[in-house]
C-alpha cells in the first residue's frame, strides 16, 4: 500500500513562502512525476513528503495515517538522492544492507534481501566493491537497491538521472520504468526534464513557484494544457506562441501551435516566413522560421523536407490543434 | 608530460633548496653522532677522547631512562586521547548552528596562539597553585583539601596543560573535515532509520578517520619533543616523575654537563621517533588507500 495525500501543505523558509498551499492525491501504485523549472519547489515538496523538511502548515497522510510530524524513518518511504548519497567507506553489500541493519534484521534475512535486490539490479558481481570503484549508472543502481530492500510503501526520487550522461539517462529511465512495473509500488519522481516526465509518468504534476499548475496524465497535459505555462513546458521542442492579429482573429490573446502540428509548403499557407536554421535529421526536419511579423517559430516536418537557409516558407496549423489563450494565459 | 630535458632542469632548480635542507639536517646529526662516541664533559675541557659505546651503555642503563621512556609514551598517548576525543566532541558542537558561532570558534582556537611557556606558567600559577590557584579556591569553596597538582600528579598535570594547548588544533582539523560531510548522506541515513548514535559510528567517524590520522601524526611529532612545559612547571620532578626523553637529554647535557651522554640520548630519541614515524606512515597509508 502506498497512497499519499497532501492537504493544504504550506512551507515557508523565514519570510519566503516556497510552497503556498498544495493539495494532491497520489494513489497506490502510481508513478507520479513532479516537473517544473528549477526553483519551482518540486524538490522541497518531495522533501516535505519524505519528512526531511517540516511543513509550516497543512497535513500529510500516508495510507490514511497522519505523518505530518513523524520522523522520516517512520514514514516507510525510501528515497534516492540526486548525488546518490552512498556511504563511501562501505561496500555495495553494506550500503544496500544498511537500512536493514538499522532495522535490526537478522543477518541471513539481510543477505537474502541484498541478493534479491542485487539480482533485480544486475549488481551481483559488484557487491564487494566500494562506491568509488563504480560507474555513475552502477552507483545509481546501488542507491535504488538501498531503497528497494526496505520494501517501502513508496519510493521518492529526487532528480536521480541528472548526473548521468545522455545515453545512460535513457537506459536508466527505461530501467526505472520497468522496476515500477515489476514492483508495482508508488513512486514519486522529481525532475526538471519534461521528456523524463512524459516517458515515465502515470500522472504528471506541473509546478510553478510552488503552485500546482496542472495535474494529469502525460497525454492529457499534451492535448489539453490548462494554461500557457503548461503548454510551453510540455512537449519538445516547445510550443510556438503567436500573438497579435492572427490570434485576435480567433478571439484570443495568443494562440499556440506545437512544432509537429504545422503543415509546411513552399508555395502557400496561413503564415509566411523565412527559414533560418534548418536541422535535417533524416527522420525529422526542424525548421527555425522567422514569420514576416518577426515572430520566431520552430516547426517540425516528419521525414525529409528540402529547404535551406533563407528560403521562403508557408506554415499552416493543423485543424483542431490550435490552442487559444486569454490575457492571463489561461486556455480558452 | 614532462620530457627528460624538463626533468633534468627541474632537478637542477630544486637542488639548492634540497642541498640546504640536507646540510641543515646532516651537520647537526653527524655532530651528535660524533659526540655520542666521545667522552666529552664540559667540566673537564680538553679531555675528549673516543670511548666507543660507553655513552650508550650508561644512558640505557640509567634507571631514569626507562622512567623517561614510559613518561614520554604516557604523555604522547594521554594528550592524543584527550585531544582527539575532545576534538571530536568540540567539532560536533561547533558544527551546530548557534548564536555567535564565529566568536565561539575564535575563542576555541585561541589557546593555540599562546606560547607553551606562557600557557604552562598560567596553568602553574593561576590554576594549579595549591594556595592561590583557581582549582584550590574551588576545592576550598566546597570544603575540600586543595590538591597540589604539580607535586602530587606531575605527569597528569603536564598532560592536561599540553592537551589544553593542542585541543584547538585537533578541533580545527576535525571541524573542517566534519563540514565536508555530504548532507545528503546524513539525510539518506535518516531515511534509512539510523539514529544519532548509528549516524555517528557509521557515517561521521569513518568520514573523520582520515582527519584523525592526520591529527595523530602531526601531534605525535610535536609531542615527542615536549620540553618548555616541563621546564617551567616541574623541572622534570619530583624525582623523575615528569621527566620525558627530551628533558632527560637536556638535564644530561646542561645540568650534568655530559655532552657525550646527552648526544647518545639524542640519537636514541631520533631512533625512537623514526620507529614511531614508520608506524604512523603505515597507518596513514592505509586510511588514504
Amino acid at each position: 500500500m502506498g497512497s499519499i495525500t497532501l492537504q493544504q501543505v504550506r512551507k515557508s523558509f523565514g519570510d519566503v513562502e516556497v510552497i503556498p498551499g498544495v493539495d494532491l492525491e497520489i494513489n497506490d501504485g502510481e508513478f507520479v512525476v513532479f516537473v517544473g523549472p528549477s526553483g519551482c519547489g518540486k524538490s522541497t515538496l518531495l522533501r516535505l513528503i519524505a519528512g526531511l523538511e517540516d511543513v509550516t502548515s497543512g497535513q500529510i497522510m500516508i495510507d490514511g495515517r497522519d505523518v505530518t510530524h513523524a520522523p522520516p524513518s517512520q514514514r516507510k518511504l525510501a528515497m534516492v538522492f540526486q548525488s546518490y548519497a552512498l556511504y563511501p567507506h562501505m561496500s555495495v553489500r553494506k550500503n544496500i544492507a544498511f537500512p536493514l541493519k538499522m532495522a535490526g534484521m537478522a543477518a541471513a534475512e539481510q543477505e537474502r534481501r541484498v541478493q534479491h535486490a542485487a539480482g533485480i539490479l544486475n549488481l551481483t558481481d559488484y557487491l564487494d566493491r566500494r562506491p568509488g570503484q563504480l560507474s555513475g549508472g552502477q552507483r545509481q543502481r546501488v542507491a535504488i537497491g538501498r531503497a528497494i530492500v526496505r520494501e517501502p510503501s513508496a519510493f521518492l526520487f529526487d532528480e536521480p538521472l541528472s548526473n548521468l550522461d545522455a545515453a545512460l539517462r535513457v537506459n536508466m529511465r527505461v530501467e526505472i520504468s520497468e522496476l515500477h512495473k515489476k514492483l508495482a509500488t508508488t513512486m514519486v519522481y522529481v525532475t526538471h526534464d519534461q521528456v523524463e516526465a512524459m516517458t515515465m509518468a502515470d500522472k504528471i504534476v506541473v509546478l510553478r513557484a510552488g503552485r500546482v499548475e496542472q495535474v494529469g496524465s502525460p497525454l492529457e497535459l499534451y492535448r489539453k494544457p490548462a494554461n500557457r505555462f503548461v503548454a510551453g513546458f510540455i512537449g519538445s521542442p516547445n510550443m510556438n506562441f503567436i500573438e497579435g492579429e492572427a490570434a485576435a482573429r480567433l478571439g484570443a490573446h495568443a494562440i499556440g501551435v506545437r512544432p509537429e502540428h504545422f503543415a509546411m509548403s513552399t508555395t502557400d499557407g496561413a503564415f509566411a516566413g523565412t527559414v533560418g536554421v534548418a536541422e535535417h535529421l533524416g527522420s525529422d526536419t526542424f525548421l527555425h522560421v522567422e514569420l514576416d511579423g518577426g515572430t520566431p517559430i520552430v516547426a517540425r516536418a516528419a521525414g525529409e523536407f528540402p529547404v535551406d537557409h533563407g528560403d521562403r516558407i508557408w506554415l499552416t496549423p493543423q485543424e483542431g490543434r490550435v490552442y487559444r489563450f486569454d490575457q492571463q494565459g489561461l486556455a480558452l | 608530460m614532462a620530457t627528460r630535458h624538463q626533468k633534468t632542469l627541474a632537478r637542477l632548480m630544486v637542488a639548492p633548496s634540497v642541498l640546504l635542507l640536507l646540510g641543515w639536517m646532516i651537520v647537526p646529526l653527524a655532530m651528535t653522532l660524533w659526540f655520542s662516541f666521545q667522552s666529552y664533559n664540559l667540566l673537564s675541557p680538553g679531555m675528549e677522547q673516543f670511548i666507543g659505546w660507553t655513552n650508550y651503555k650508561y644512558f640505557l642503563s640509567d634507571p631514569a631512562f626507562w622512567t623517561a621512556m614510559q613518561n614520554t609514551l604516557l604523555l604522547v598517548g594521554g594528550v592524543l586521547v584527550i585531544t582527539v576525543g575532545g576534538g571530536i566532541l568540540l567539532a560536533l558542537l561547533l558544527d551546530q548552528p548557534m548564536f555567535g558561532q564565529g566568536v565561539v570558534r575564535i575563542l576555541v582556537i585561541a589557546p593555540f596562539f599562546i606560547m607553551p611557556t606562557v600557557s604552562a606558567l598560567v596553568w602553574k600559577n593561576m590554576f594549579m597553585n595549591p594556595v592561590n590557584g583557581l582549582f584550590a579556591w574551588l576545592a576550598k569553596a566546597v570544603g575540600a583539601q586543595p590538591i597540589d597538582f604539580l607535586a602530587q600528579y606531575p605527569l597528569l598535570s603536564i598532560i592536561l596543560i599540553v592537551a589544553w594547548q593542542w585541543l584547538p588544533f585537533a578541533t580545527l582539523i576535525l571541524l573542517t573535515a566534519l563540514q565536508s560531510l555530504d548532507s545528503e548522506q546524513m539525510e539518506a541515513a535518516e531515511m534509512d532509520g539510523a539514529g544519532t548514535w548509528a549516524k555517528f559510528t557509521h557515517l561521521i567517524l569513518p568520514h573523520l578517520s582520515r582527519a584523525i590520522t592526520v591529527v595523530i601524526l602531526i601531534e605525535t611529532i610535536f609531542l615527542l619533543s615536549v620540553f618548555a612545559e616541563i621546564l617551567v612547571t616541574t623541572n622534570g620532578g619530583p624525582g623523575y616523575q615528569s621527566t620525558n626523553l627530551t628533558y632527560l637529554v637536556y638535564s644530561q647535557a646542561l645540568l650534568q654537563f655530559d655532552v657525550g651522554g646527552a648526544s647518545a640520548g639524542g640519537i636514541i630519541a631520533v631512533i625512537l621517533a623514526n620507529i614511531v614515524a614508520i608506524f604512523l606512515m603505515r597507518m596513514i597509508g592505509k586510511t588514504l588507500e
